[in-house]
């Protein structure tokens, strides 16, 4: 990424701005996931050839604006109904490409009947879940998916089980659905960890237009300011403890 | 399919009226007293004719968000349901109208609060006309008093809904609902075709980004509250043309009426009877049925009741569109209310026992 090669003195162009990517300036922290993960989804869109036929959904939270960002027809749906919009979106219109975009507490905390019941159905959609463990958007609270131990906004001695529960990995739940074709859980916090969450993205585009089931890509993120970590320290500590939690890889590929 | 004359309860015309209005998708979730809507639905397997999707929700949350996608994508889409399942969408509801989303809601109301009866009742006035859910927003709302009303207010209901690109209720009720009567289906229209709908909502819809169009959002989120209130504006404005072009009512023996009655939906006919019933006892009494509760026949009202020496509005209810009534004819003369609650349904012989003993006696 961002690699530049010279051949005789000319320059040859090997990255660039994704055409779907607006000139709207993105009102996301330094730091944060969303703007590598929005390249991605962008990227994808163009390379199926599917600026036409797409259409997403964003959520409550950080990424309510997302279709400020990529040029594209967009829905804002309430909060974790993102996959009842869907649902009917595809329903009704089959030839299109219809994706969600969702943070945790969105998709596994008030969504969570919407999400478990479109894979249930094996609605032939993408589910993009954003999860870096806390509330962004109003300030740093805790998510479903909070660590244990992890001091929020509303966990400040951090999170207690017998008080809060446990992290809930709603990834490895929809593992036993049957509608769902596609479950990867990727981070975007290297270049290759992008080059792979890339892949992933075009595959649940791909098995979406297929009309073969529900794909669900979780990406692991980070929330430097939720955190209050600097954006190095945030990848690392992912590293250190989200992975443990949410280990990297293919839940299920089928 | 044909116009055809049938002997059909009002749950099952709003399913006939579905298909033959050229609805694309219906979302839904069961609740006495309305489950007949979906379940006719299912029957008529629309989507091996008309390719109409049917699909029951996993919850009225859910059904009213599918409708919220659906009408994104330029889709006639509808729901039903009955007072706690409303109570359920009204975040929703308030959504559609934020994002400026055409689509149609039959509310078959039933008695409450809470859990309530699954008997008739008309105490959702409130919520469906006045709000239910948050912000300064408004419903077109439909009262149908007859089984043919059910089916004829579904095509009607589309047709305000996408004129003015907003939610639209048909506020009926158990009784109305399971209730059969004799019904003339039309004969049916075609669904739109989706370059019909790039053709007329093209410029809203998610059609998807063809032809080097703008990107089409829909959205009810506006960061700055001076937009915000420049969005409200436009959306009173747009109340304030719905009031002038779609005030519907119908009156009964009104023209030379003493005591006037003013109901909707299954009171109204109930309050028929009741003017019968007087007439035969010598005393002028009158019937005015709103049949948009919004826009509300404030002005027809008023008129009527100036001949009047008192009005009297019978809702199943504690006492709802009573204050509507009253804001129209003012504090001149008595405006009433009497109605049975909870799922109790008024007979006429009560509502004109109460009508001589608040009015008739009084004077």
């Amino acid at each position: 990424m961002g690699e530049m090669t010279q051949n005789n003195n000319e320059e040859k162009l090997v990255y660039a701005k994704p055409s779907l990517i607006t000139d709207n300036t993105m009102h996301y922290c330094p730091g944060c996931s969303h703007g590598v993960i929005h390249k991605i989804v962008a990227e994808a869109i163009d390379e199926l050839g599917m600026t036409e036929n797409a259409v997403g959904i964003s959520p409550v939270g950080c990424s309510v604006l997302a279709y400020d960002y990529i040029d594209i027809d967009w829905a804002e749906a309430a909060h974790g109904r993102a996959p009842a919009l869907a649902t009917a979106i595809k329903r009704l219109s089959p030839e299109k490409l219809v994706f969600t975009y969702q943070g945790d507490g969105d998709l596994a905390a008030i969504g969570t009947a919407e999400t478990i019941h479109a894979c249930n159905r094996g609605e032939n959609i993408t589910i993009i879940f954003v999860n870096n463990a806390i509330y962004g958007m109003t300030g740093g609270q805790m998510a479903p998916t909070t660590l244990l131990g992890m001091k929020t906004a509303t966990c400040p001695e951090g999170r207690d089980s017998s008080l809060h529960g446990f992290p809930f990995k709603i990834a490895d739940m929809l593992n036993h659905l049957p509608g769902v074709r596609y479950i990867t859980r990727q981070s975007v916090h290297t270049p290759a960890a992008v080059r792979k969450a890339k892949k992933a993205i075009l595959k649940a585009f791909t098995y979406s237009m297929e009309n073969k089931g529900t794909s669900f890509v979780e990406i692991v993120a980070t929330c430097n300011s939720g955190w209050k970590l600097s954006p190095v320290a945030a990848n690392k500590w992912m590293e250190e403890h989200m992975f443990p939690e949410y280990p990297i890889g293919d839940i299920k590929d089928i | 399919m044909k116009e055809e004359i049938r002997l059909m309860k009002g749950n099952e015309v709003v399913a006939e009226a579905a298909v033959r209005a050229g609805c694309d998708g219906f979302f839904g979730y069961p609740i006495t007293p309305q489950t007949e809507i979906m379940e006719t639905l299912m029957e008529l397997k629309p989507w091996e004719t008309t390719g109409m999707v049917v699909l029951q929700a996993e919850s009225e949350v859910a059904s009213i968000n599918m409708l919220y996608g659906g009408a994104s994508a330029g889709k006639r889409v509808m729901t039903s349901s009955s007072s706690p399942g409303v109570s359920l969408m009204c975040e929703g509801i308030s959504y559609l109208a934020g994002a400026e989303l055409p689509c149609v809601l039959v509310d078959v109301m039933r008695g409450g609060p809470g859990l309530g009866t699954i008997q008739p009742s008309q105490s959702d006035y409130f919520q469906v006309v006045k709000g239910g859910g948050h912000g300064d927003y408004k419903l077109i709302v439909l009262a149908p008093a007859s089984v043919q009303e059910m089916y004829d207010f579904v095509e009607l209901a589309f047709e305000l809904a996408f004129k003015y690109r907003t939610p639209a209720v048909i506020l009926s009720d158990g009784l109305i609902g399971q209730m059969m009567e004799r019904v003339t289906l039309r004969e049916a229209k075609p669904r739109l075709t989706e370059s019909e709908i790039e053709r007329l909502y093209g410029d809203w819809a998610l059609t998807g980004r063809k032809n080097g169009r703008k990107r089409n959002i829909i959205t009810s989120v506006r960061l700055d509250p001076i937009a915000q209130e420049t969005f409200n504006h436009h959306l009173q404005e747009k109340y304030r043309l719905i009031e002038q072009n779609e005030v519907r009512f119908d009156t009964y023996m009104t023209d030379d009426c003493d005591y006037l009655m003013v109901a909707y939906g299954s009171s109204a006919r109930i309050c028929r009877k009741v003017v019968e019933l007087a007439r035969n006892e010598g005393i002028k009494a009158g019937l005015f049925r709103p049949v948009t509760l919004f826009p509300f026949p404030s002005k027809e009202i008023a008129a009527v009741a100036s001949h009047c020496k008192g009005v009297l509005s019978v809702e199943m209810s504690a006492g709802q569109m009573v204050e509507d009534v009253r804001l129209a004819v003012g504090n001149d003369k008595p405006v009433l209310h009497y109605g049975r609650m909870g799922g109790a349904v008024h007979s006429p012989e009560e509502v004109f026992t109460a009508l001589k003993e608040m009015l008739v006696n009084k004077n």
